[in-house]
């Protein structure tokens, strides 16, 4: 079965499963993943879904669009590996990816 | 405003006649149906008939109304297409009101926008938060400690403004002893003016605002010339993107930081007396896992109050939504307070459940890259009250309201100028 692991602050970690097509932040509110708050739903229009990702899959990743690093602009804790997990649609390539959430929302 | 009234088409307000009204004489914008909370029936109708809904004639001229969830995060999500530049008549329906269409960062699009939220945000970062919530219980519990029991008092006055009050001198870092000044000049920034407001003309709001922006350039000077601090006016001081500011990006920008820092949090803390008050099977629900204050409640009253009824943008292309042609230069309102109400996206939308699930779910702070800044210091401040209040008056309906608000008259501030509250024993 396909997975990803989601690290929180705390460094604590919880695998769900993951499904072609869906996104990571559609896995994280299904699994009930606690530190994604996903506010607009999915539209890359709030930056609560924020996460970081880890190497080696953040270089596996589709570029960013120009939305989604705008919303990025918002986030508190901005970091080079950030990402909104509701742009990222899992697919077998990311099997066993790794994502951290941060301390909070904003 | 009496001068365009007379011009105006007298606004519906009777519930029954509604589905009555062609659709083109519709206009949800007139003062009239703000102050009698009578707007509810026009924008169910537009929701279900007509969900981009042009008006051709109204107090502010003709626009479009928005009025479903799905389209507005459309417009939010389209800055290019959807300014919000004051050049072209910033975020209000109000063309005439000289405070709106002062340069603020909130009237302006990417890049500069984003460019000078960045130098306000660290004040709302989980750190600082952090650090405020301590300063924030104890002024409430003060405030509340200070309430009288088993007497009619007027919750505005003593609760919502005074906390939200304290708060902006905080955030501000202003001198207590000339607090009462802030919320005076938050009121005048937002007001219509006309006979009976609280200026009766344009000439006399900037008047008075030119005292206001006397008063924080003081303020200024003491803080570009001191060690840079951790309040608004000197992150803004010692910053390179806003130090240079001219005078109207200085008083558009303290506007927009003090009607945001004050007016929302201010008739959230209202509007959610009213909901409890209204729906009395949730107060008990409260009452019995005070828990979902923080978990739901909190949203779901800044969703149910919506203390900002509308954003504006201006097209700046001609483009479609809804099946609408709009065009380049056309005024666009993005009704929050429809889009919080559409069943398509909110289940049941008309009731308050303190336990929604997915309450975060909702327009109030609007979405896109002008998403409010203090979305998480508004929760904040809510979510402490809410735990004081239940912390000493615990039983259902102990927080009694004792009669009707009165309410603010403007299609863009959605609050109360009083509510008679009694606590009973």
């Amino acid at each position: 079965m396909s997975k990803i692991i989601f690290i929180a602050h705390d460094g604590s970690r919880r695998e769900v499963p993951g499904t072609d097509g869906e996104s990571l932040m559609e896995a994280a509110i299904g699994n009930r993943v606690p530190g994604i708050d996903a506010d607009c739903g999915g539209s890359c229009a709030c930056a609560t879904c924020h996460v970081t990702i880890l190497e080696p899959w953040q270089s596996k990743l589709t570029p960013m669009g120009k939305d989604e690093r705008a919303m990025l602009e918002a986030v508190s804790d901005p970091d080079p590996t950030s990402r909104l997990a509701c742009q990222i649609r899992f697919s077998a390539a990311l099997d066993g990816i790794e994502v951290r959430t941060p301390a909070s929302q904003h | 405003m009496s001068a365009v009234a007379a011009a105006a088409v007298a606004p519906v307000v009777s519930r029954d006649s509604v589905d009555a009204v062609p659709l083109a004489d519709i206009d949800v914008s007139h003062p009239d149906l703000w102050v009698n909370d009578s707007h509810w029936p026009l924008f169910a109708r537009l929701r279900r008939e007509d969900p981009v809904h042009y008006c051709a004639n109204s107090l502010f001229g003709p626009y479009w109304s928005v009025t479903k969830f799905k389209d507005i995060m459309n417009v939010e999500t389209h800055p290019e297409i959807y300014s919000s530049a004051f050049s072209h008549g910033g975020i209000t329906i109000f063309d005439t009101n000289k405070v709106a269409s002062l340069p603020m960062f909130i009237a302006m699009d990417p890049p500069i926008h984003d460019e000078k939220r960045k130098v306000v945000q660290p004040i709302v970062a989980p750190d600082n938060l952090a650090r405020m919530e301590a300063l924030i219980r104890s002024r409430t519990a003060a405030a509340l400690d200070q309430l009288p029991v088993g007497e009619t008092f007027d919750w505005v006055e003593r609760v919502s403004i005074n906390l939200t009050t304290q708060m902006l001198t905080t955030l501000f870092d202003f001198p207590f002893e000339d607090r009462d000044k802030l919320p005076f000049w938050s009121d005048l920034a937002t007001t219509i003016p006309g006979p009976g407001g609280i200026v009766e003309t344009e000439e006399e709001r900037m008047r008075l605002l030119g005292e206001c922006a006397q008063y924080f350039a003081r303020l200024w000077n003491e803080r570009v010339n001191a060690a840079p601090g951790n309040d608004l006016l000197s992150m803004m001081a010692h910053d390179p993107r806003t130090r240079s500011m001219t005078p109207e990006e200085f008083l558009g920008n303290l506007m927009l930081l003090i009607v945001g820092g004050n007016d929302t949090t201010r008739n959230s803390m209202t509007g959610g007396v009213i909901a409890l008050h209204e729906h009395p099977a949730e107060y008990a629900k409260l009452c019995a896992d005070p828990s979902i204050i923080g978990t739901s409640m909190i949203s779901e009253i800044i969703r149910w109050q919506t203390p900002l009824a509308h954003m504006r943008r201006t097209a700046v292309a001609d483009t479609v939504l809804g099946g609408k042609q709009i065009k380049a230069g056309d005024k666009v309102i993005m009704w929050y307070v429809s889009g919080n109400r559409d069943p398509e996206a909110i289940d049941q939308p008309d009731r308050f459940l303190a336990d929604r699930p997915r309450a975060r779910q909702h327009l109030s702070f609007g979405f896109g890259v002008h998403r409010c800044v203090g979305n998480r210091l508004a929760e904040l401040q809510l979510k402490i009250l809410w735990e004081e209040l239940l912390a000493r008056w615990p039983r259902p309906g102990q927080i009694e309201v004792m009669g009707a608000p009165r309410r603010v008259p403007s299609p863009f501030v959605k609050g109360y100028e009083s509510l008679p509250v009694r606590i009973n024993r």
